[in-house]
């Protein structure tokens, strides 16, 4: 109630418009629901309203690339009918526009299944626009693409590429906007575009607006993980508590035209939005604080201010931009061969010593059958997630006789059956290893791997399309 | 308030998180309060945080401080069995590491940095740390 009373008031001292921007996803598998109490916040809210869902990891395009291969109608995200089905209508009834990345490598087909689902609801159609061209492939040989310089992530020399994308900008999905779509979709852009680009198009902010350019591009960091700067993926009991996790609010955004904005999240529901929340926030996957770097400007927040104005109501401002650089990032991924993971557990008395027995029996039978692979192996309860596959004599000392400990082993192989004779051997300890070993559970999965290379900017070839809406 | 001075991991007056890209890990640690900070900036150097992430295999670390924000920000490449494509660690994007660091560094805290309701007060854990 506070919140929506303080916009009003301050649109009528400044008259300066204020847009809104909402958080429905943070990754791909995010609450389905969360976009809800976002809807019926921005209803309440004064100005341009958007809702976006951020669902575009890395490697998810890759698998949607392989998917649309199989099928022209697939490659998109397979949950997205849980997330827009349910707000369909109160978005067209609103006027709030959708900006998502629900599109994967087919945000042409996600399009389609769009206009269906309005169909289906007896809504009026949607005009969506598709931004595309970062699938680099349409226009690039794979052989530039493998013989680029890696700057982070696997060799490319001699792969075998799967997909390769590249990350598009805020500029770029305002153009989409631009062509007054009510939705829409795009294929790889930087997660921040998503905000940065209505940003652009609601305030026609220039090229050499880089202050302004940076803070919305902050800003959708801090917005694009969903519920990660509103309480979410925090809480720590008795050092971070965070009320009613269960039913987090996700984040929303009121931004200025002066790239200011304030980070708060709608009433009645969990969550937290503090200082400490946004500050993990900002940081998280960010290198040099000075030189953030994205396709429209290179921001710096070493000098930003975070201010508590009302419970659960942050104020951002002090962002600095700077000359984006002059090449734009493509990821690329090649097939990453196969992962290998089988676990048994051995607890009780003596149950580390069982634990490791069975490590060394598999290790050595895989060596016997020729395997030179590198077999990792873990032991939940004693060395797992922190310690890199090895135990220390300094933690072996600090653990007890008779705990409840899980072996886990595990490799990467080229090979489809040198992973599966990992899974195979510890199987087989089920009545062939040390004595109580049970639970075994096993998986053998194919690998992308990734790798990030530069291109010049003059290189990409982006175009925006609007859907054609079915006939009937 | 003492002149008490607990041996205590990071976390007793810190938070932070872990993000990744490729090989590297970036990690977050953020003060409680502006002492806090103003410890944590002395004690929690790069060779510091060297020494917890070796044996995972760091080949440097990069610290980066944000005052205005009570923050550091660490960047430490290697440490994540490749990247999390790659990765044979049952947590592949290491969300975890952020918990390697505030729960491995050790620090020698003066009483008056540690808040008065911390659970590292309490005998329970307090006895975990006593040697």
């Amino acid at each position: 109630m506070k919140k929506t009373c303080f916009k009003r008031q301050e649109k009528r001292k400044s008259v300066s418009k204020i847009v809104h921007i909402g958080n429905g996803a943070g990754f791909s598998g995010d609450r389905f629901d969360a976009a809800q109490a976002l809807v019926q916040h921005l209803k309440s809210c004064d100005g341009p309203r958007y809702l976006m869902f951020e669902v575009l990891a890395e490697r998810t395009i890759a698998s949607a690339q392989r998917a649309k291969a199989a099928n022209p109608d697939a490659g998109f995200s397979p949950y997205l009918d849980h997330y827009v089905n349910d707000i369909l209508a109160d978005i067209q009834q609103a006027g709030i526009t959708l900006i998502s990345n629900l599109g994967a490598a087919n945000p042409e087909a996600a399009a389609r299944r769009i206009h269906e689902l309005a169909a289906e609801q007896g809504l009026k159609p949607f005009k969506i626009a598709v931004l595309t061209g970062d699938d680099v492939r349409e226009y690039l040989d794979d052989d530039a693409l493998l013989a680029a310089e890696t700057m982070e992530g696997t060799s490319l020399a001699g792969r075998t590429i799967c997909s390769a994308n590249v990350y598009l900008g805020g500029r770029h999905v305002a153009a989409a906007l631009a062509t007054g779509a009510d939705i829409v979709l795009v294929g790889r852009t930087t997660d921040s575009a998503l905000v940065l680009g209505p940003l652009i198009h609601e305030f026609g902010w220039a090229e050499d607006e880089l202050d302004k350019l940076a803070s919305g591009t902050i800003c959708g960091h801090l917005l694009e993980c969903g519920g990660q700067v509103s309480g979410t993926y925090f809480a720590d009991p008795g050092f971070k508590d965070v009320p009613d996790l269960a039913h987090a609010g996700f984040p929303v955004t009121e931004v200025t035209a002066d790239g200011s904005f304030v980070i708060t999240k709608p009433d009645a529901t969990g969550g937290l939005i503090s200082p400490a929340t946004v500050t993990e926030q900002l940081l998280y996957e960010m290198h040099d604080p000075s030189r953030y770097l994205v396709p429209d400007v290179t921001a710096d927040v070493t000098q930003m201010t975070i201010t508590q104005e009302a419970s659960n109501r942050i104020r951002v401002a002090g962002v600095k931009g700077s000359s984006p650089p002059e090449t734009l990032k493509i990821t690329v991924c090649v097939e990453g061969g196969w992962l290998a993971e089988a676990e048994m557990s051995y607890s009780g008395a003596n149950g580390l010593a069982r634990a490791e027995l069975a490590g060394d029996i598999v290790k050595t039978r895989m060596a016997e059958s020729g395997c030179n692979q590198e077999i990792r192996m873990d032991v939940f309860g004693a060395y797992s997630v922190l310690d890199g596959g090895i135990l220390t004599d300094e933690r072996r000392a600090s653990l007890r006789f008779d705990d409840d400990y899980r072996l886990r082993l595990s490799l990467v192989s080229e090979r489809r059956a040198t992973a599966q004779k990992l899974f195979d051997e510890l199987q087989s300890l089920y009545c062939s290893g040390p004595a109580a070993g049970g639970g075994f559970r096993g998986s053998v999965t194919e690998q992308m791997s990734s790798a990030s290379v530069l291109m010049p900017r003059d290189v990409i070839e982006p175009h925006v399309s609007i859907s054609d809406v079915p006939a009937g | 308030m003492s002149d008490k001075i607990w041996r205590l991991p990071l976390h007793a007056i810190a938070h932070g998180r872990a993000g990744d890209k490729g090989n590297v890990s970036n990690i977050s640690v953020i003060a409680y309060d502006e002492a806090g900070y103003v410890f944590i900036a002395e004690s929690v150097t790069e060779t510091a945080v060297m020494g917890v992430f070796l044996h995972v295999g760091a080949t440097s670390v990069a610290r980066y401080l944000l005052p205005n924000l009570k923050a550091m920000n660490f960047v430490i490449p290697g440490v994540l069995d490749g990247g999390v494509n790659e990765s044979r660690n049952v947590d592949r994007h290491g969300k975890n590491l952020s918990y390697l660091l505030l729960s491995r560094l050790m620090l020698d805290i003066p009483d008056k940095l540690l808040a008065q309701d911390s659970p590292y007060r309490t005998p329970e854990i307090a006895a975990q740390y006593s040697r």
